[in-house]
């Protein structure tokens, strides 16, 4: 056993970041705050060429990786704030069943049966088809996406998740879904996510507390800043491993079985508790980390200007997608 | 990342829970919690037996008369030691994990062949002599003096939560041979039978005597005795701590997964899983505890790679703490009037609610954010050095 990331997996993860860096800064992201299209066609393509919707396709189309590199991946996206309907395609393109979808040409939204109430769908106007995933049924593809009765949403909590109303849930031809396979791995993906907004949130957090001077020294020096980022640190790497861990075992069917085993479940609960307590770990620890983060900026993380409100946002959009964290506690109870 | 075990991880495995298996029903019981001579009885006995079985100090290296295992195989260790219900290292932590390891990296040859096979072979139990009533958190600002006469020190001083100090033979002591500062301390072996030691127990908030104080008055230690350099003691006690290979709570861990099942389990008998609150608090437990399994993991990976514990040790342990004691809290509160006695109840139902063992869990959880470095202290290491946050208190 070795759960280290390794070197391959840490080069791929710098490199991503660098790419995300140069090619999409957040400046440059964030020029599209209201706009219908999140991401521009350019960048999405920039995305695909990037491989970061084909990493789990076999080679030469895709890069032969599992979900424990994609979970790297993912969690730079997240740390970076690339918008888009980045884990639907990232579940078509893996499935196999929207053209175009692994190399960045389609974008393919992802909308999961939750409690009743509206149905907002994310990016709806700009997608080629959206997959529907309920965490107990078959999931279903609806292509092209159900634009015509859509109302677009005018006022959306996060400026770079535009959102679209639907009457009713729409229906669509059923996808190849083993065992919630497509469920299991967007929750992964999107847990994934979390920790890289949880991350960032860190990281920016650290950076002011390092620089900002109050009573003439750096904030950070006082033990309730320190202790707040300590906080910070400790949500975040906790997410992380579970994060990880989960990934693994969607990687490895046999070490699940091992799994399973002493926690004393069948192997199917093992992987669906595993990728259930880690995003609902991965959601607390982005939410908890962003409302912390902006804390210790006071009231520069109050402002627009600052972007610790569209990591918040973004944090909160994804917790409602695969399960929120109090549906993920409550089903969580039976494997005590 | 992988969490496959190797082919020799899985043998050394499976030959351990057959060992266990076979071994287990003959060492009965555990002898009640005050009753200290029985449970030192009881702890060296499973010593002895885990030495005959070539398990004694699976994390001490080979030329320390240990197993010399992988961190890996350790973590495998203390799992399905756990898992099958085996005694408490208990007694002989303080000599396994502390005292015997120091004295492999800094000890004399004569002083490893002195003090070293009866720590492994069970039958010695020491004690720990760090903290004291003026230093705890600030533990280089003790104060115990040890003062040259000859060939012997003459110890001056009070210790503090100094565990089963009734049935020790010897006491890992720091004591203060120089200028004020860490780099005044020399690091010494005491033996528990010189004159001048009186011992008086402390009770805890349970009630029981879990530790106690040492009070010190002009005792003879041989300066033969002193491990290291004179006034190295500081750097010596440090070098104790690398030893740690992420490990260190893994008993703790799993024992907290058992303790949550139970509290559903009656939370059940109870009627009470209708409650949603409840429920919630109950499986956000269980995503806590697999989560703290996977840093474990990674811990120990860190540990087995680079042959440090790396950062993960704090992390681990203001989030096990912290749950741990979110754990407490709920089953005390599910035991509503029931968690108002130890005396063991049963329910409306006639099963028994384990009220007693919540209670003791849930006290042990409360001096787990205090025990081994307080929560505070934890965060400032955190925060100065993992994210680099300056140093000022």
């Amino acid at each position: 056993m070795d759960f280290r990331v390794d070197d391959d997996q840490r080069e791929l993860a710098e490199g991503i970041r660098a790419m995300l860096t140069g090619r999409m800064p957040l400046e440059h992201l964030r020029a599209r705050e209201g706009h219908e299209r999140a991401i521009t066609g350019d960048d999405w393509a920039a995305l695909g060429e990037t491989g970061v919707f084909a990493l789990t396709l076999p080679e030469p189309s895709g890069t032969g990786l599992g979900l424990a590199a994609a979970a790297l991946v993912f969690e730079e996206l997240g740390r970076g704030l690339v918008p888009g309907p980045i884990v639907g395609t990232f579940l078509a393109a893996h499935a196999g069943v929207v053209e175009g979808a692994a190399e960045g040409r389609a974008q393919v939204g992802v909308h999961t049966v939750g409690r009743p109430g509206p149905v907002l769908v994310e990016h709806l106007g700009v997608l080629d088809a959206l997959l529907v995933l309920d965490a107990d049924g078959p999931g279903q593809l609806v292509t092209p996406a159900p634009v015509g009765g859509a109302r677009r949403v005018e006022q959306p909590l996060d400026p770079l998740t535009p959102l679209w109303r639907l009457e009713a849930l729409p229906f669509g031809g059923s996808v190849t879904d083993d065992h919630g396979a497509l469920w299991h791995q967007g929750a992964l993906l999107t847990g994934a996510l979390q920790v890289g907004h949880a991350g960032a949130a860190l990281e920016l957090a650290v950076a002011y507390a390092k620089e900002r001077q109050q009573f003439g020294k750096p904030i950070g020096s006082f033990q309730a800043i320190k202790h707040m980022c300590a906080d910070m640190l400790v949500r975040s790497e906790v997410a992380r491993a579970a994060v990880h861990a989960a990934a693994c075992l969607l990687d490895a069917p046999d070490v699940v079985d091992g799994e399973a085993e002493a926690a004393g479940c069948t192997p199917g609960q093992m992987l669906g508790r595993s990728v259930t307590g880690a995003k609902l770990l991965a959601d607390e620890a982005a939410v908890a980390n962003a409302r912390a983060a902006i804390q210790v900026h006071g009231g520069m993380g109050f402002t627009w200007e600052v972007p610790l409100h569209l990591h918040l946002k973004r944090a909160l959009v994804l917790s409602t997608t695969f399960q929120t964290p109090a549906d993920a506690a409550a089903a969580l109870a039976a494997y005590a | 990342m992988d969490l496959r075990y190797t082919a020799a991880e899985q043998t050394f495995r499976s030959e351990l829970r057959e060992w266990l298996a076979a071994t287990l029903p003959g060492v009965g019981a555990p002898p009640p919690h005050d009753d200290w001579p029985a449970r030192r009885a009881y702890d060296l006995h499973w010593q002895r037996l885990l030495f005959e079985a070539g398990y004694a100090g699976v994390d001490w290296p080979a030329e320390g008369g240990g197993r010399g295992s992988s961190p890996v195989e350790q973590l495998i260790f203390k799992e399905e030691c756990e898992r099958a219900g085996a005694p408490y290292v208990g007694v002989n932590f303080v000599g396994l994990l502390h005292a015997g390891p120091t004295i492999i990296a800094e000890g004399t040859p004569a002083q490893k062949e002195r003090y070293l096979p009866g720590i492994l072979r069970g039958e010695e139990v020491w004690c720990q002599g760090f903290s004291e009533p003026d230093a705890g958190s600030d533990l280089a600002s003790l104060r115990t003096r040890a003062v040259r006469d000859g060939d012997d020190y003459v110890v001056t001083g009070s210790k503090i939560w100094t565990s089963h100090a009734e049935v020790a033979d010897y006491c890992e002591l720091l004591v203060r041979t120089g200028d004020a500062g860490n780099r005044g301390i020399s690091w010494l072996i005491m033996p528990m039978d010189t004159p001048g030691i009186e011992i008086r127990p402390l009770r805890t908030i349970e009630g029981t005597t879990e530790f106690a104080e040492l009070f010190l008055n002009e005792v003879r230690v041989p300066v033969a005795n002193r491990v290291g350099d004179e006034n190295d003691g500081w750097r010596v006690t440090m070098v104790t701590l690398s030893f740690e290979r992420g490990t260190a709570f893994v008993g703790e861990l799993l024992e907290s997964v058992r303790l949550l099942g139970e509290v559903r389990a009656v939370a059940d008998r109870l009627g009470l899983l209708g409650d949603d609150g409840l429920v919630r608090r109950i499986g956000h437990l269980v995503a806590v505890f697999d989560a703290l399994w996977a840093l474990t993991k990674r811990n120990v990976s860190e540990a087995a790679q680079t042959g440090i514990p790396g950062i993960g040790g704090s992390v681990f342990k203001l989030s096990f703490s912290e749950h741990s004691q979110a754990l407490g809290d709920l089953a005390v509160e599910l035991l509503d009037r029931a968690a108002l006695c130890a005396d063991p109840l049963q329910g409306p139902d006639g099963g028994a609610l384990g009220n007693a063992e919540q209670l003791h869990a849930w006290f042990k959880s409360i001096s787990l954010t205090i025990a081994a470095g307080t929560s505070q202290v934890q965060r400032n290491i955190v925060a100065e050095r993992i994210l680099g946050l300056p140093r000022a208190r």
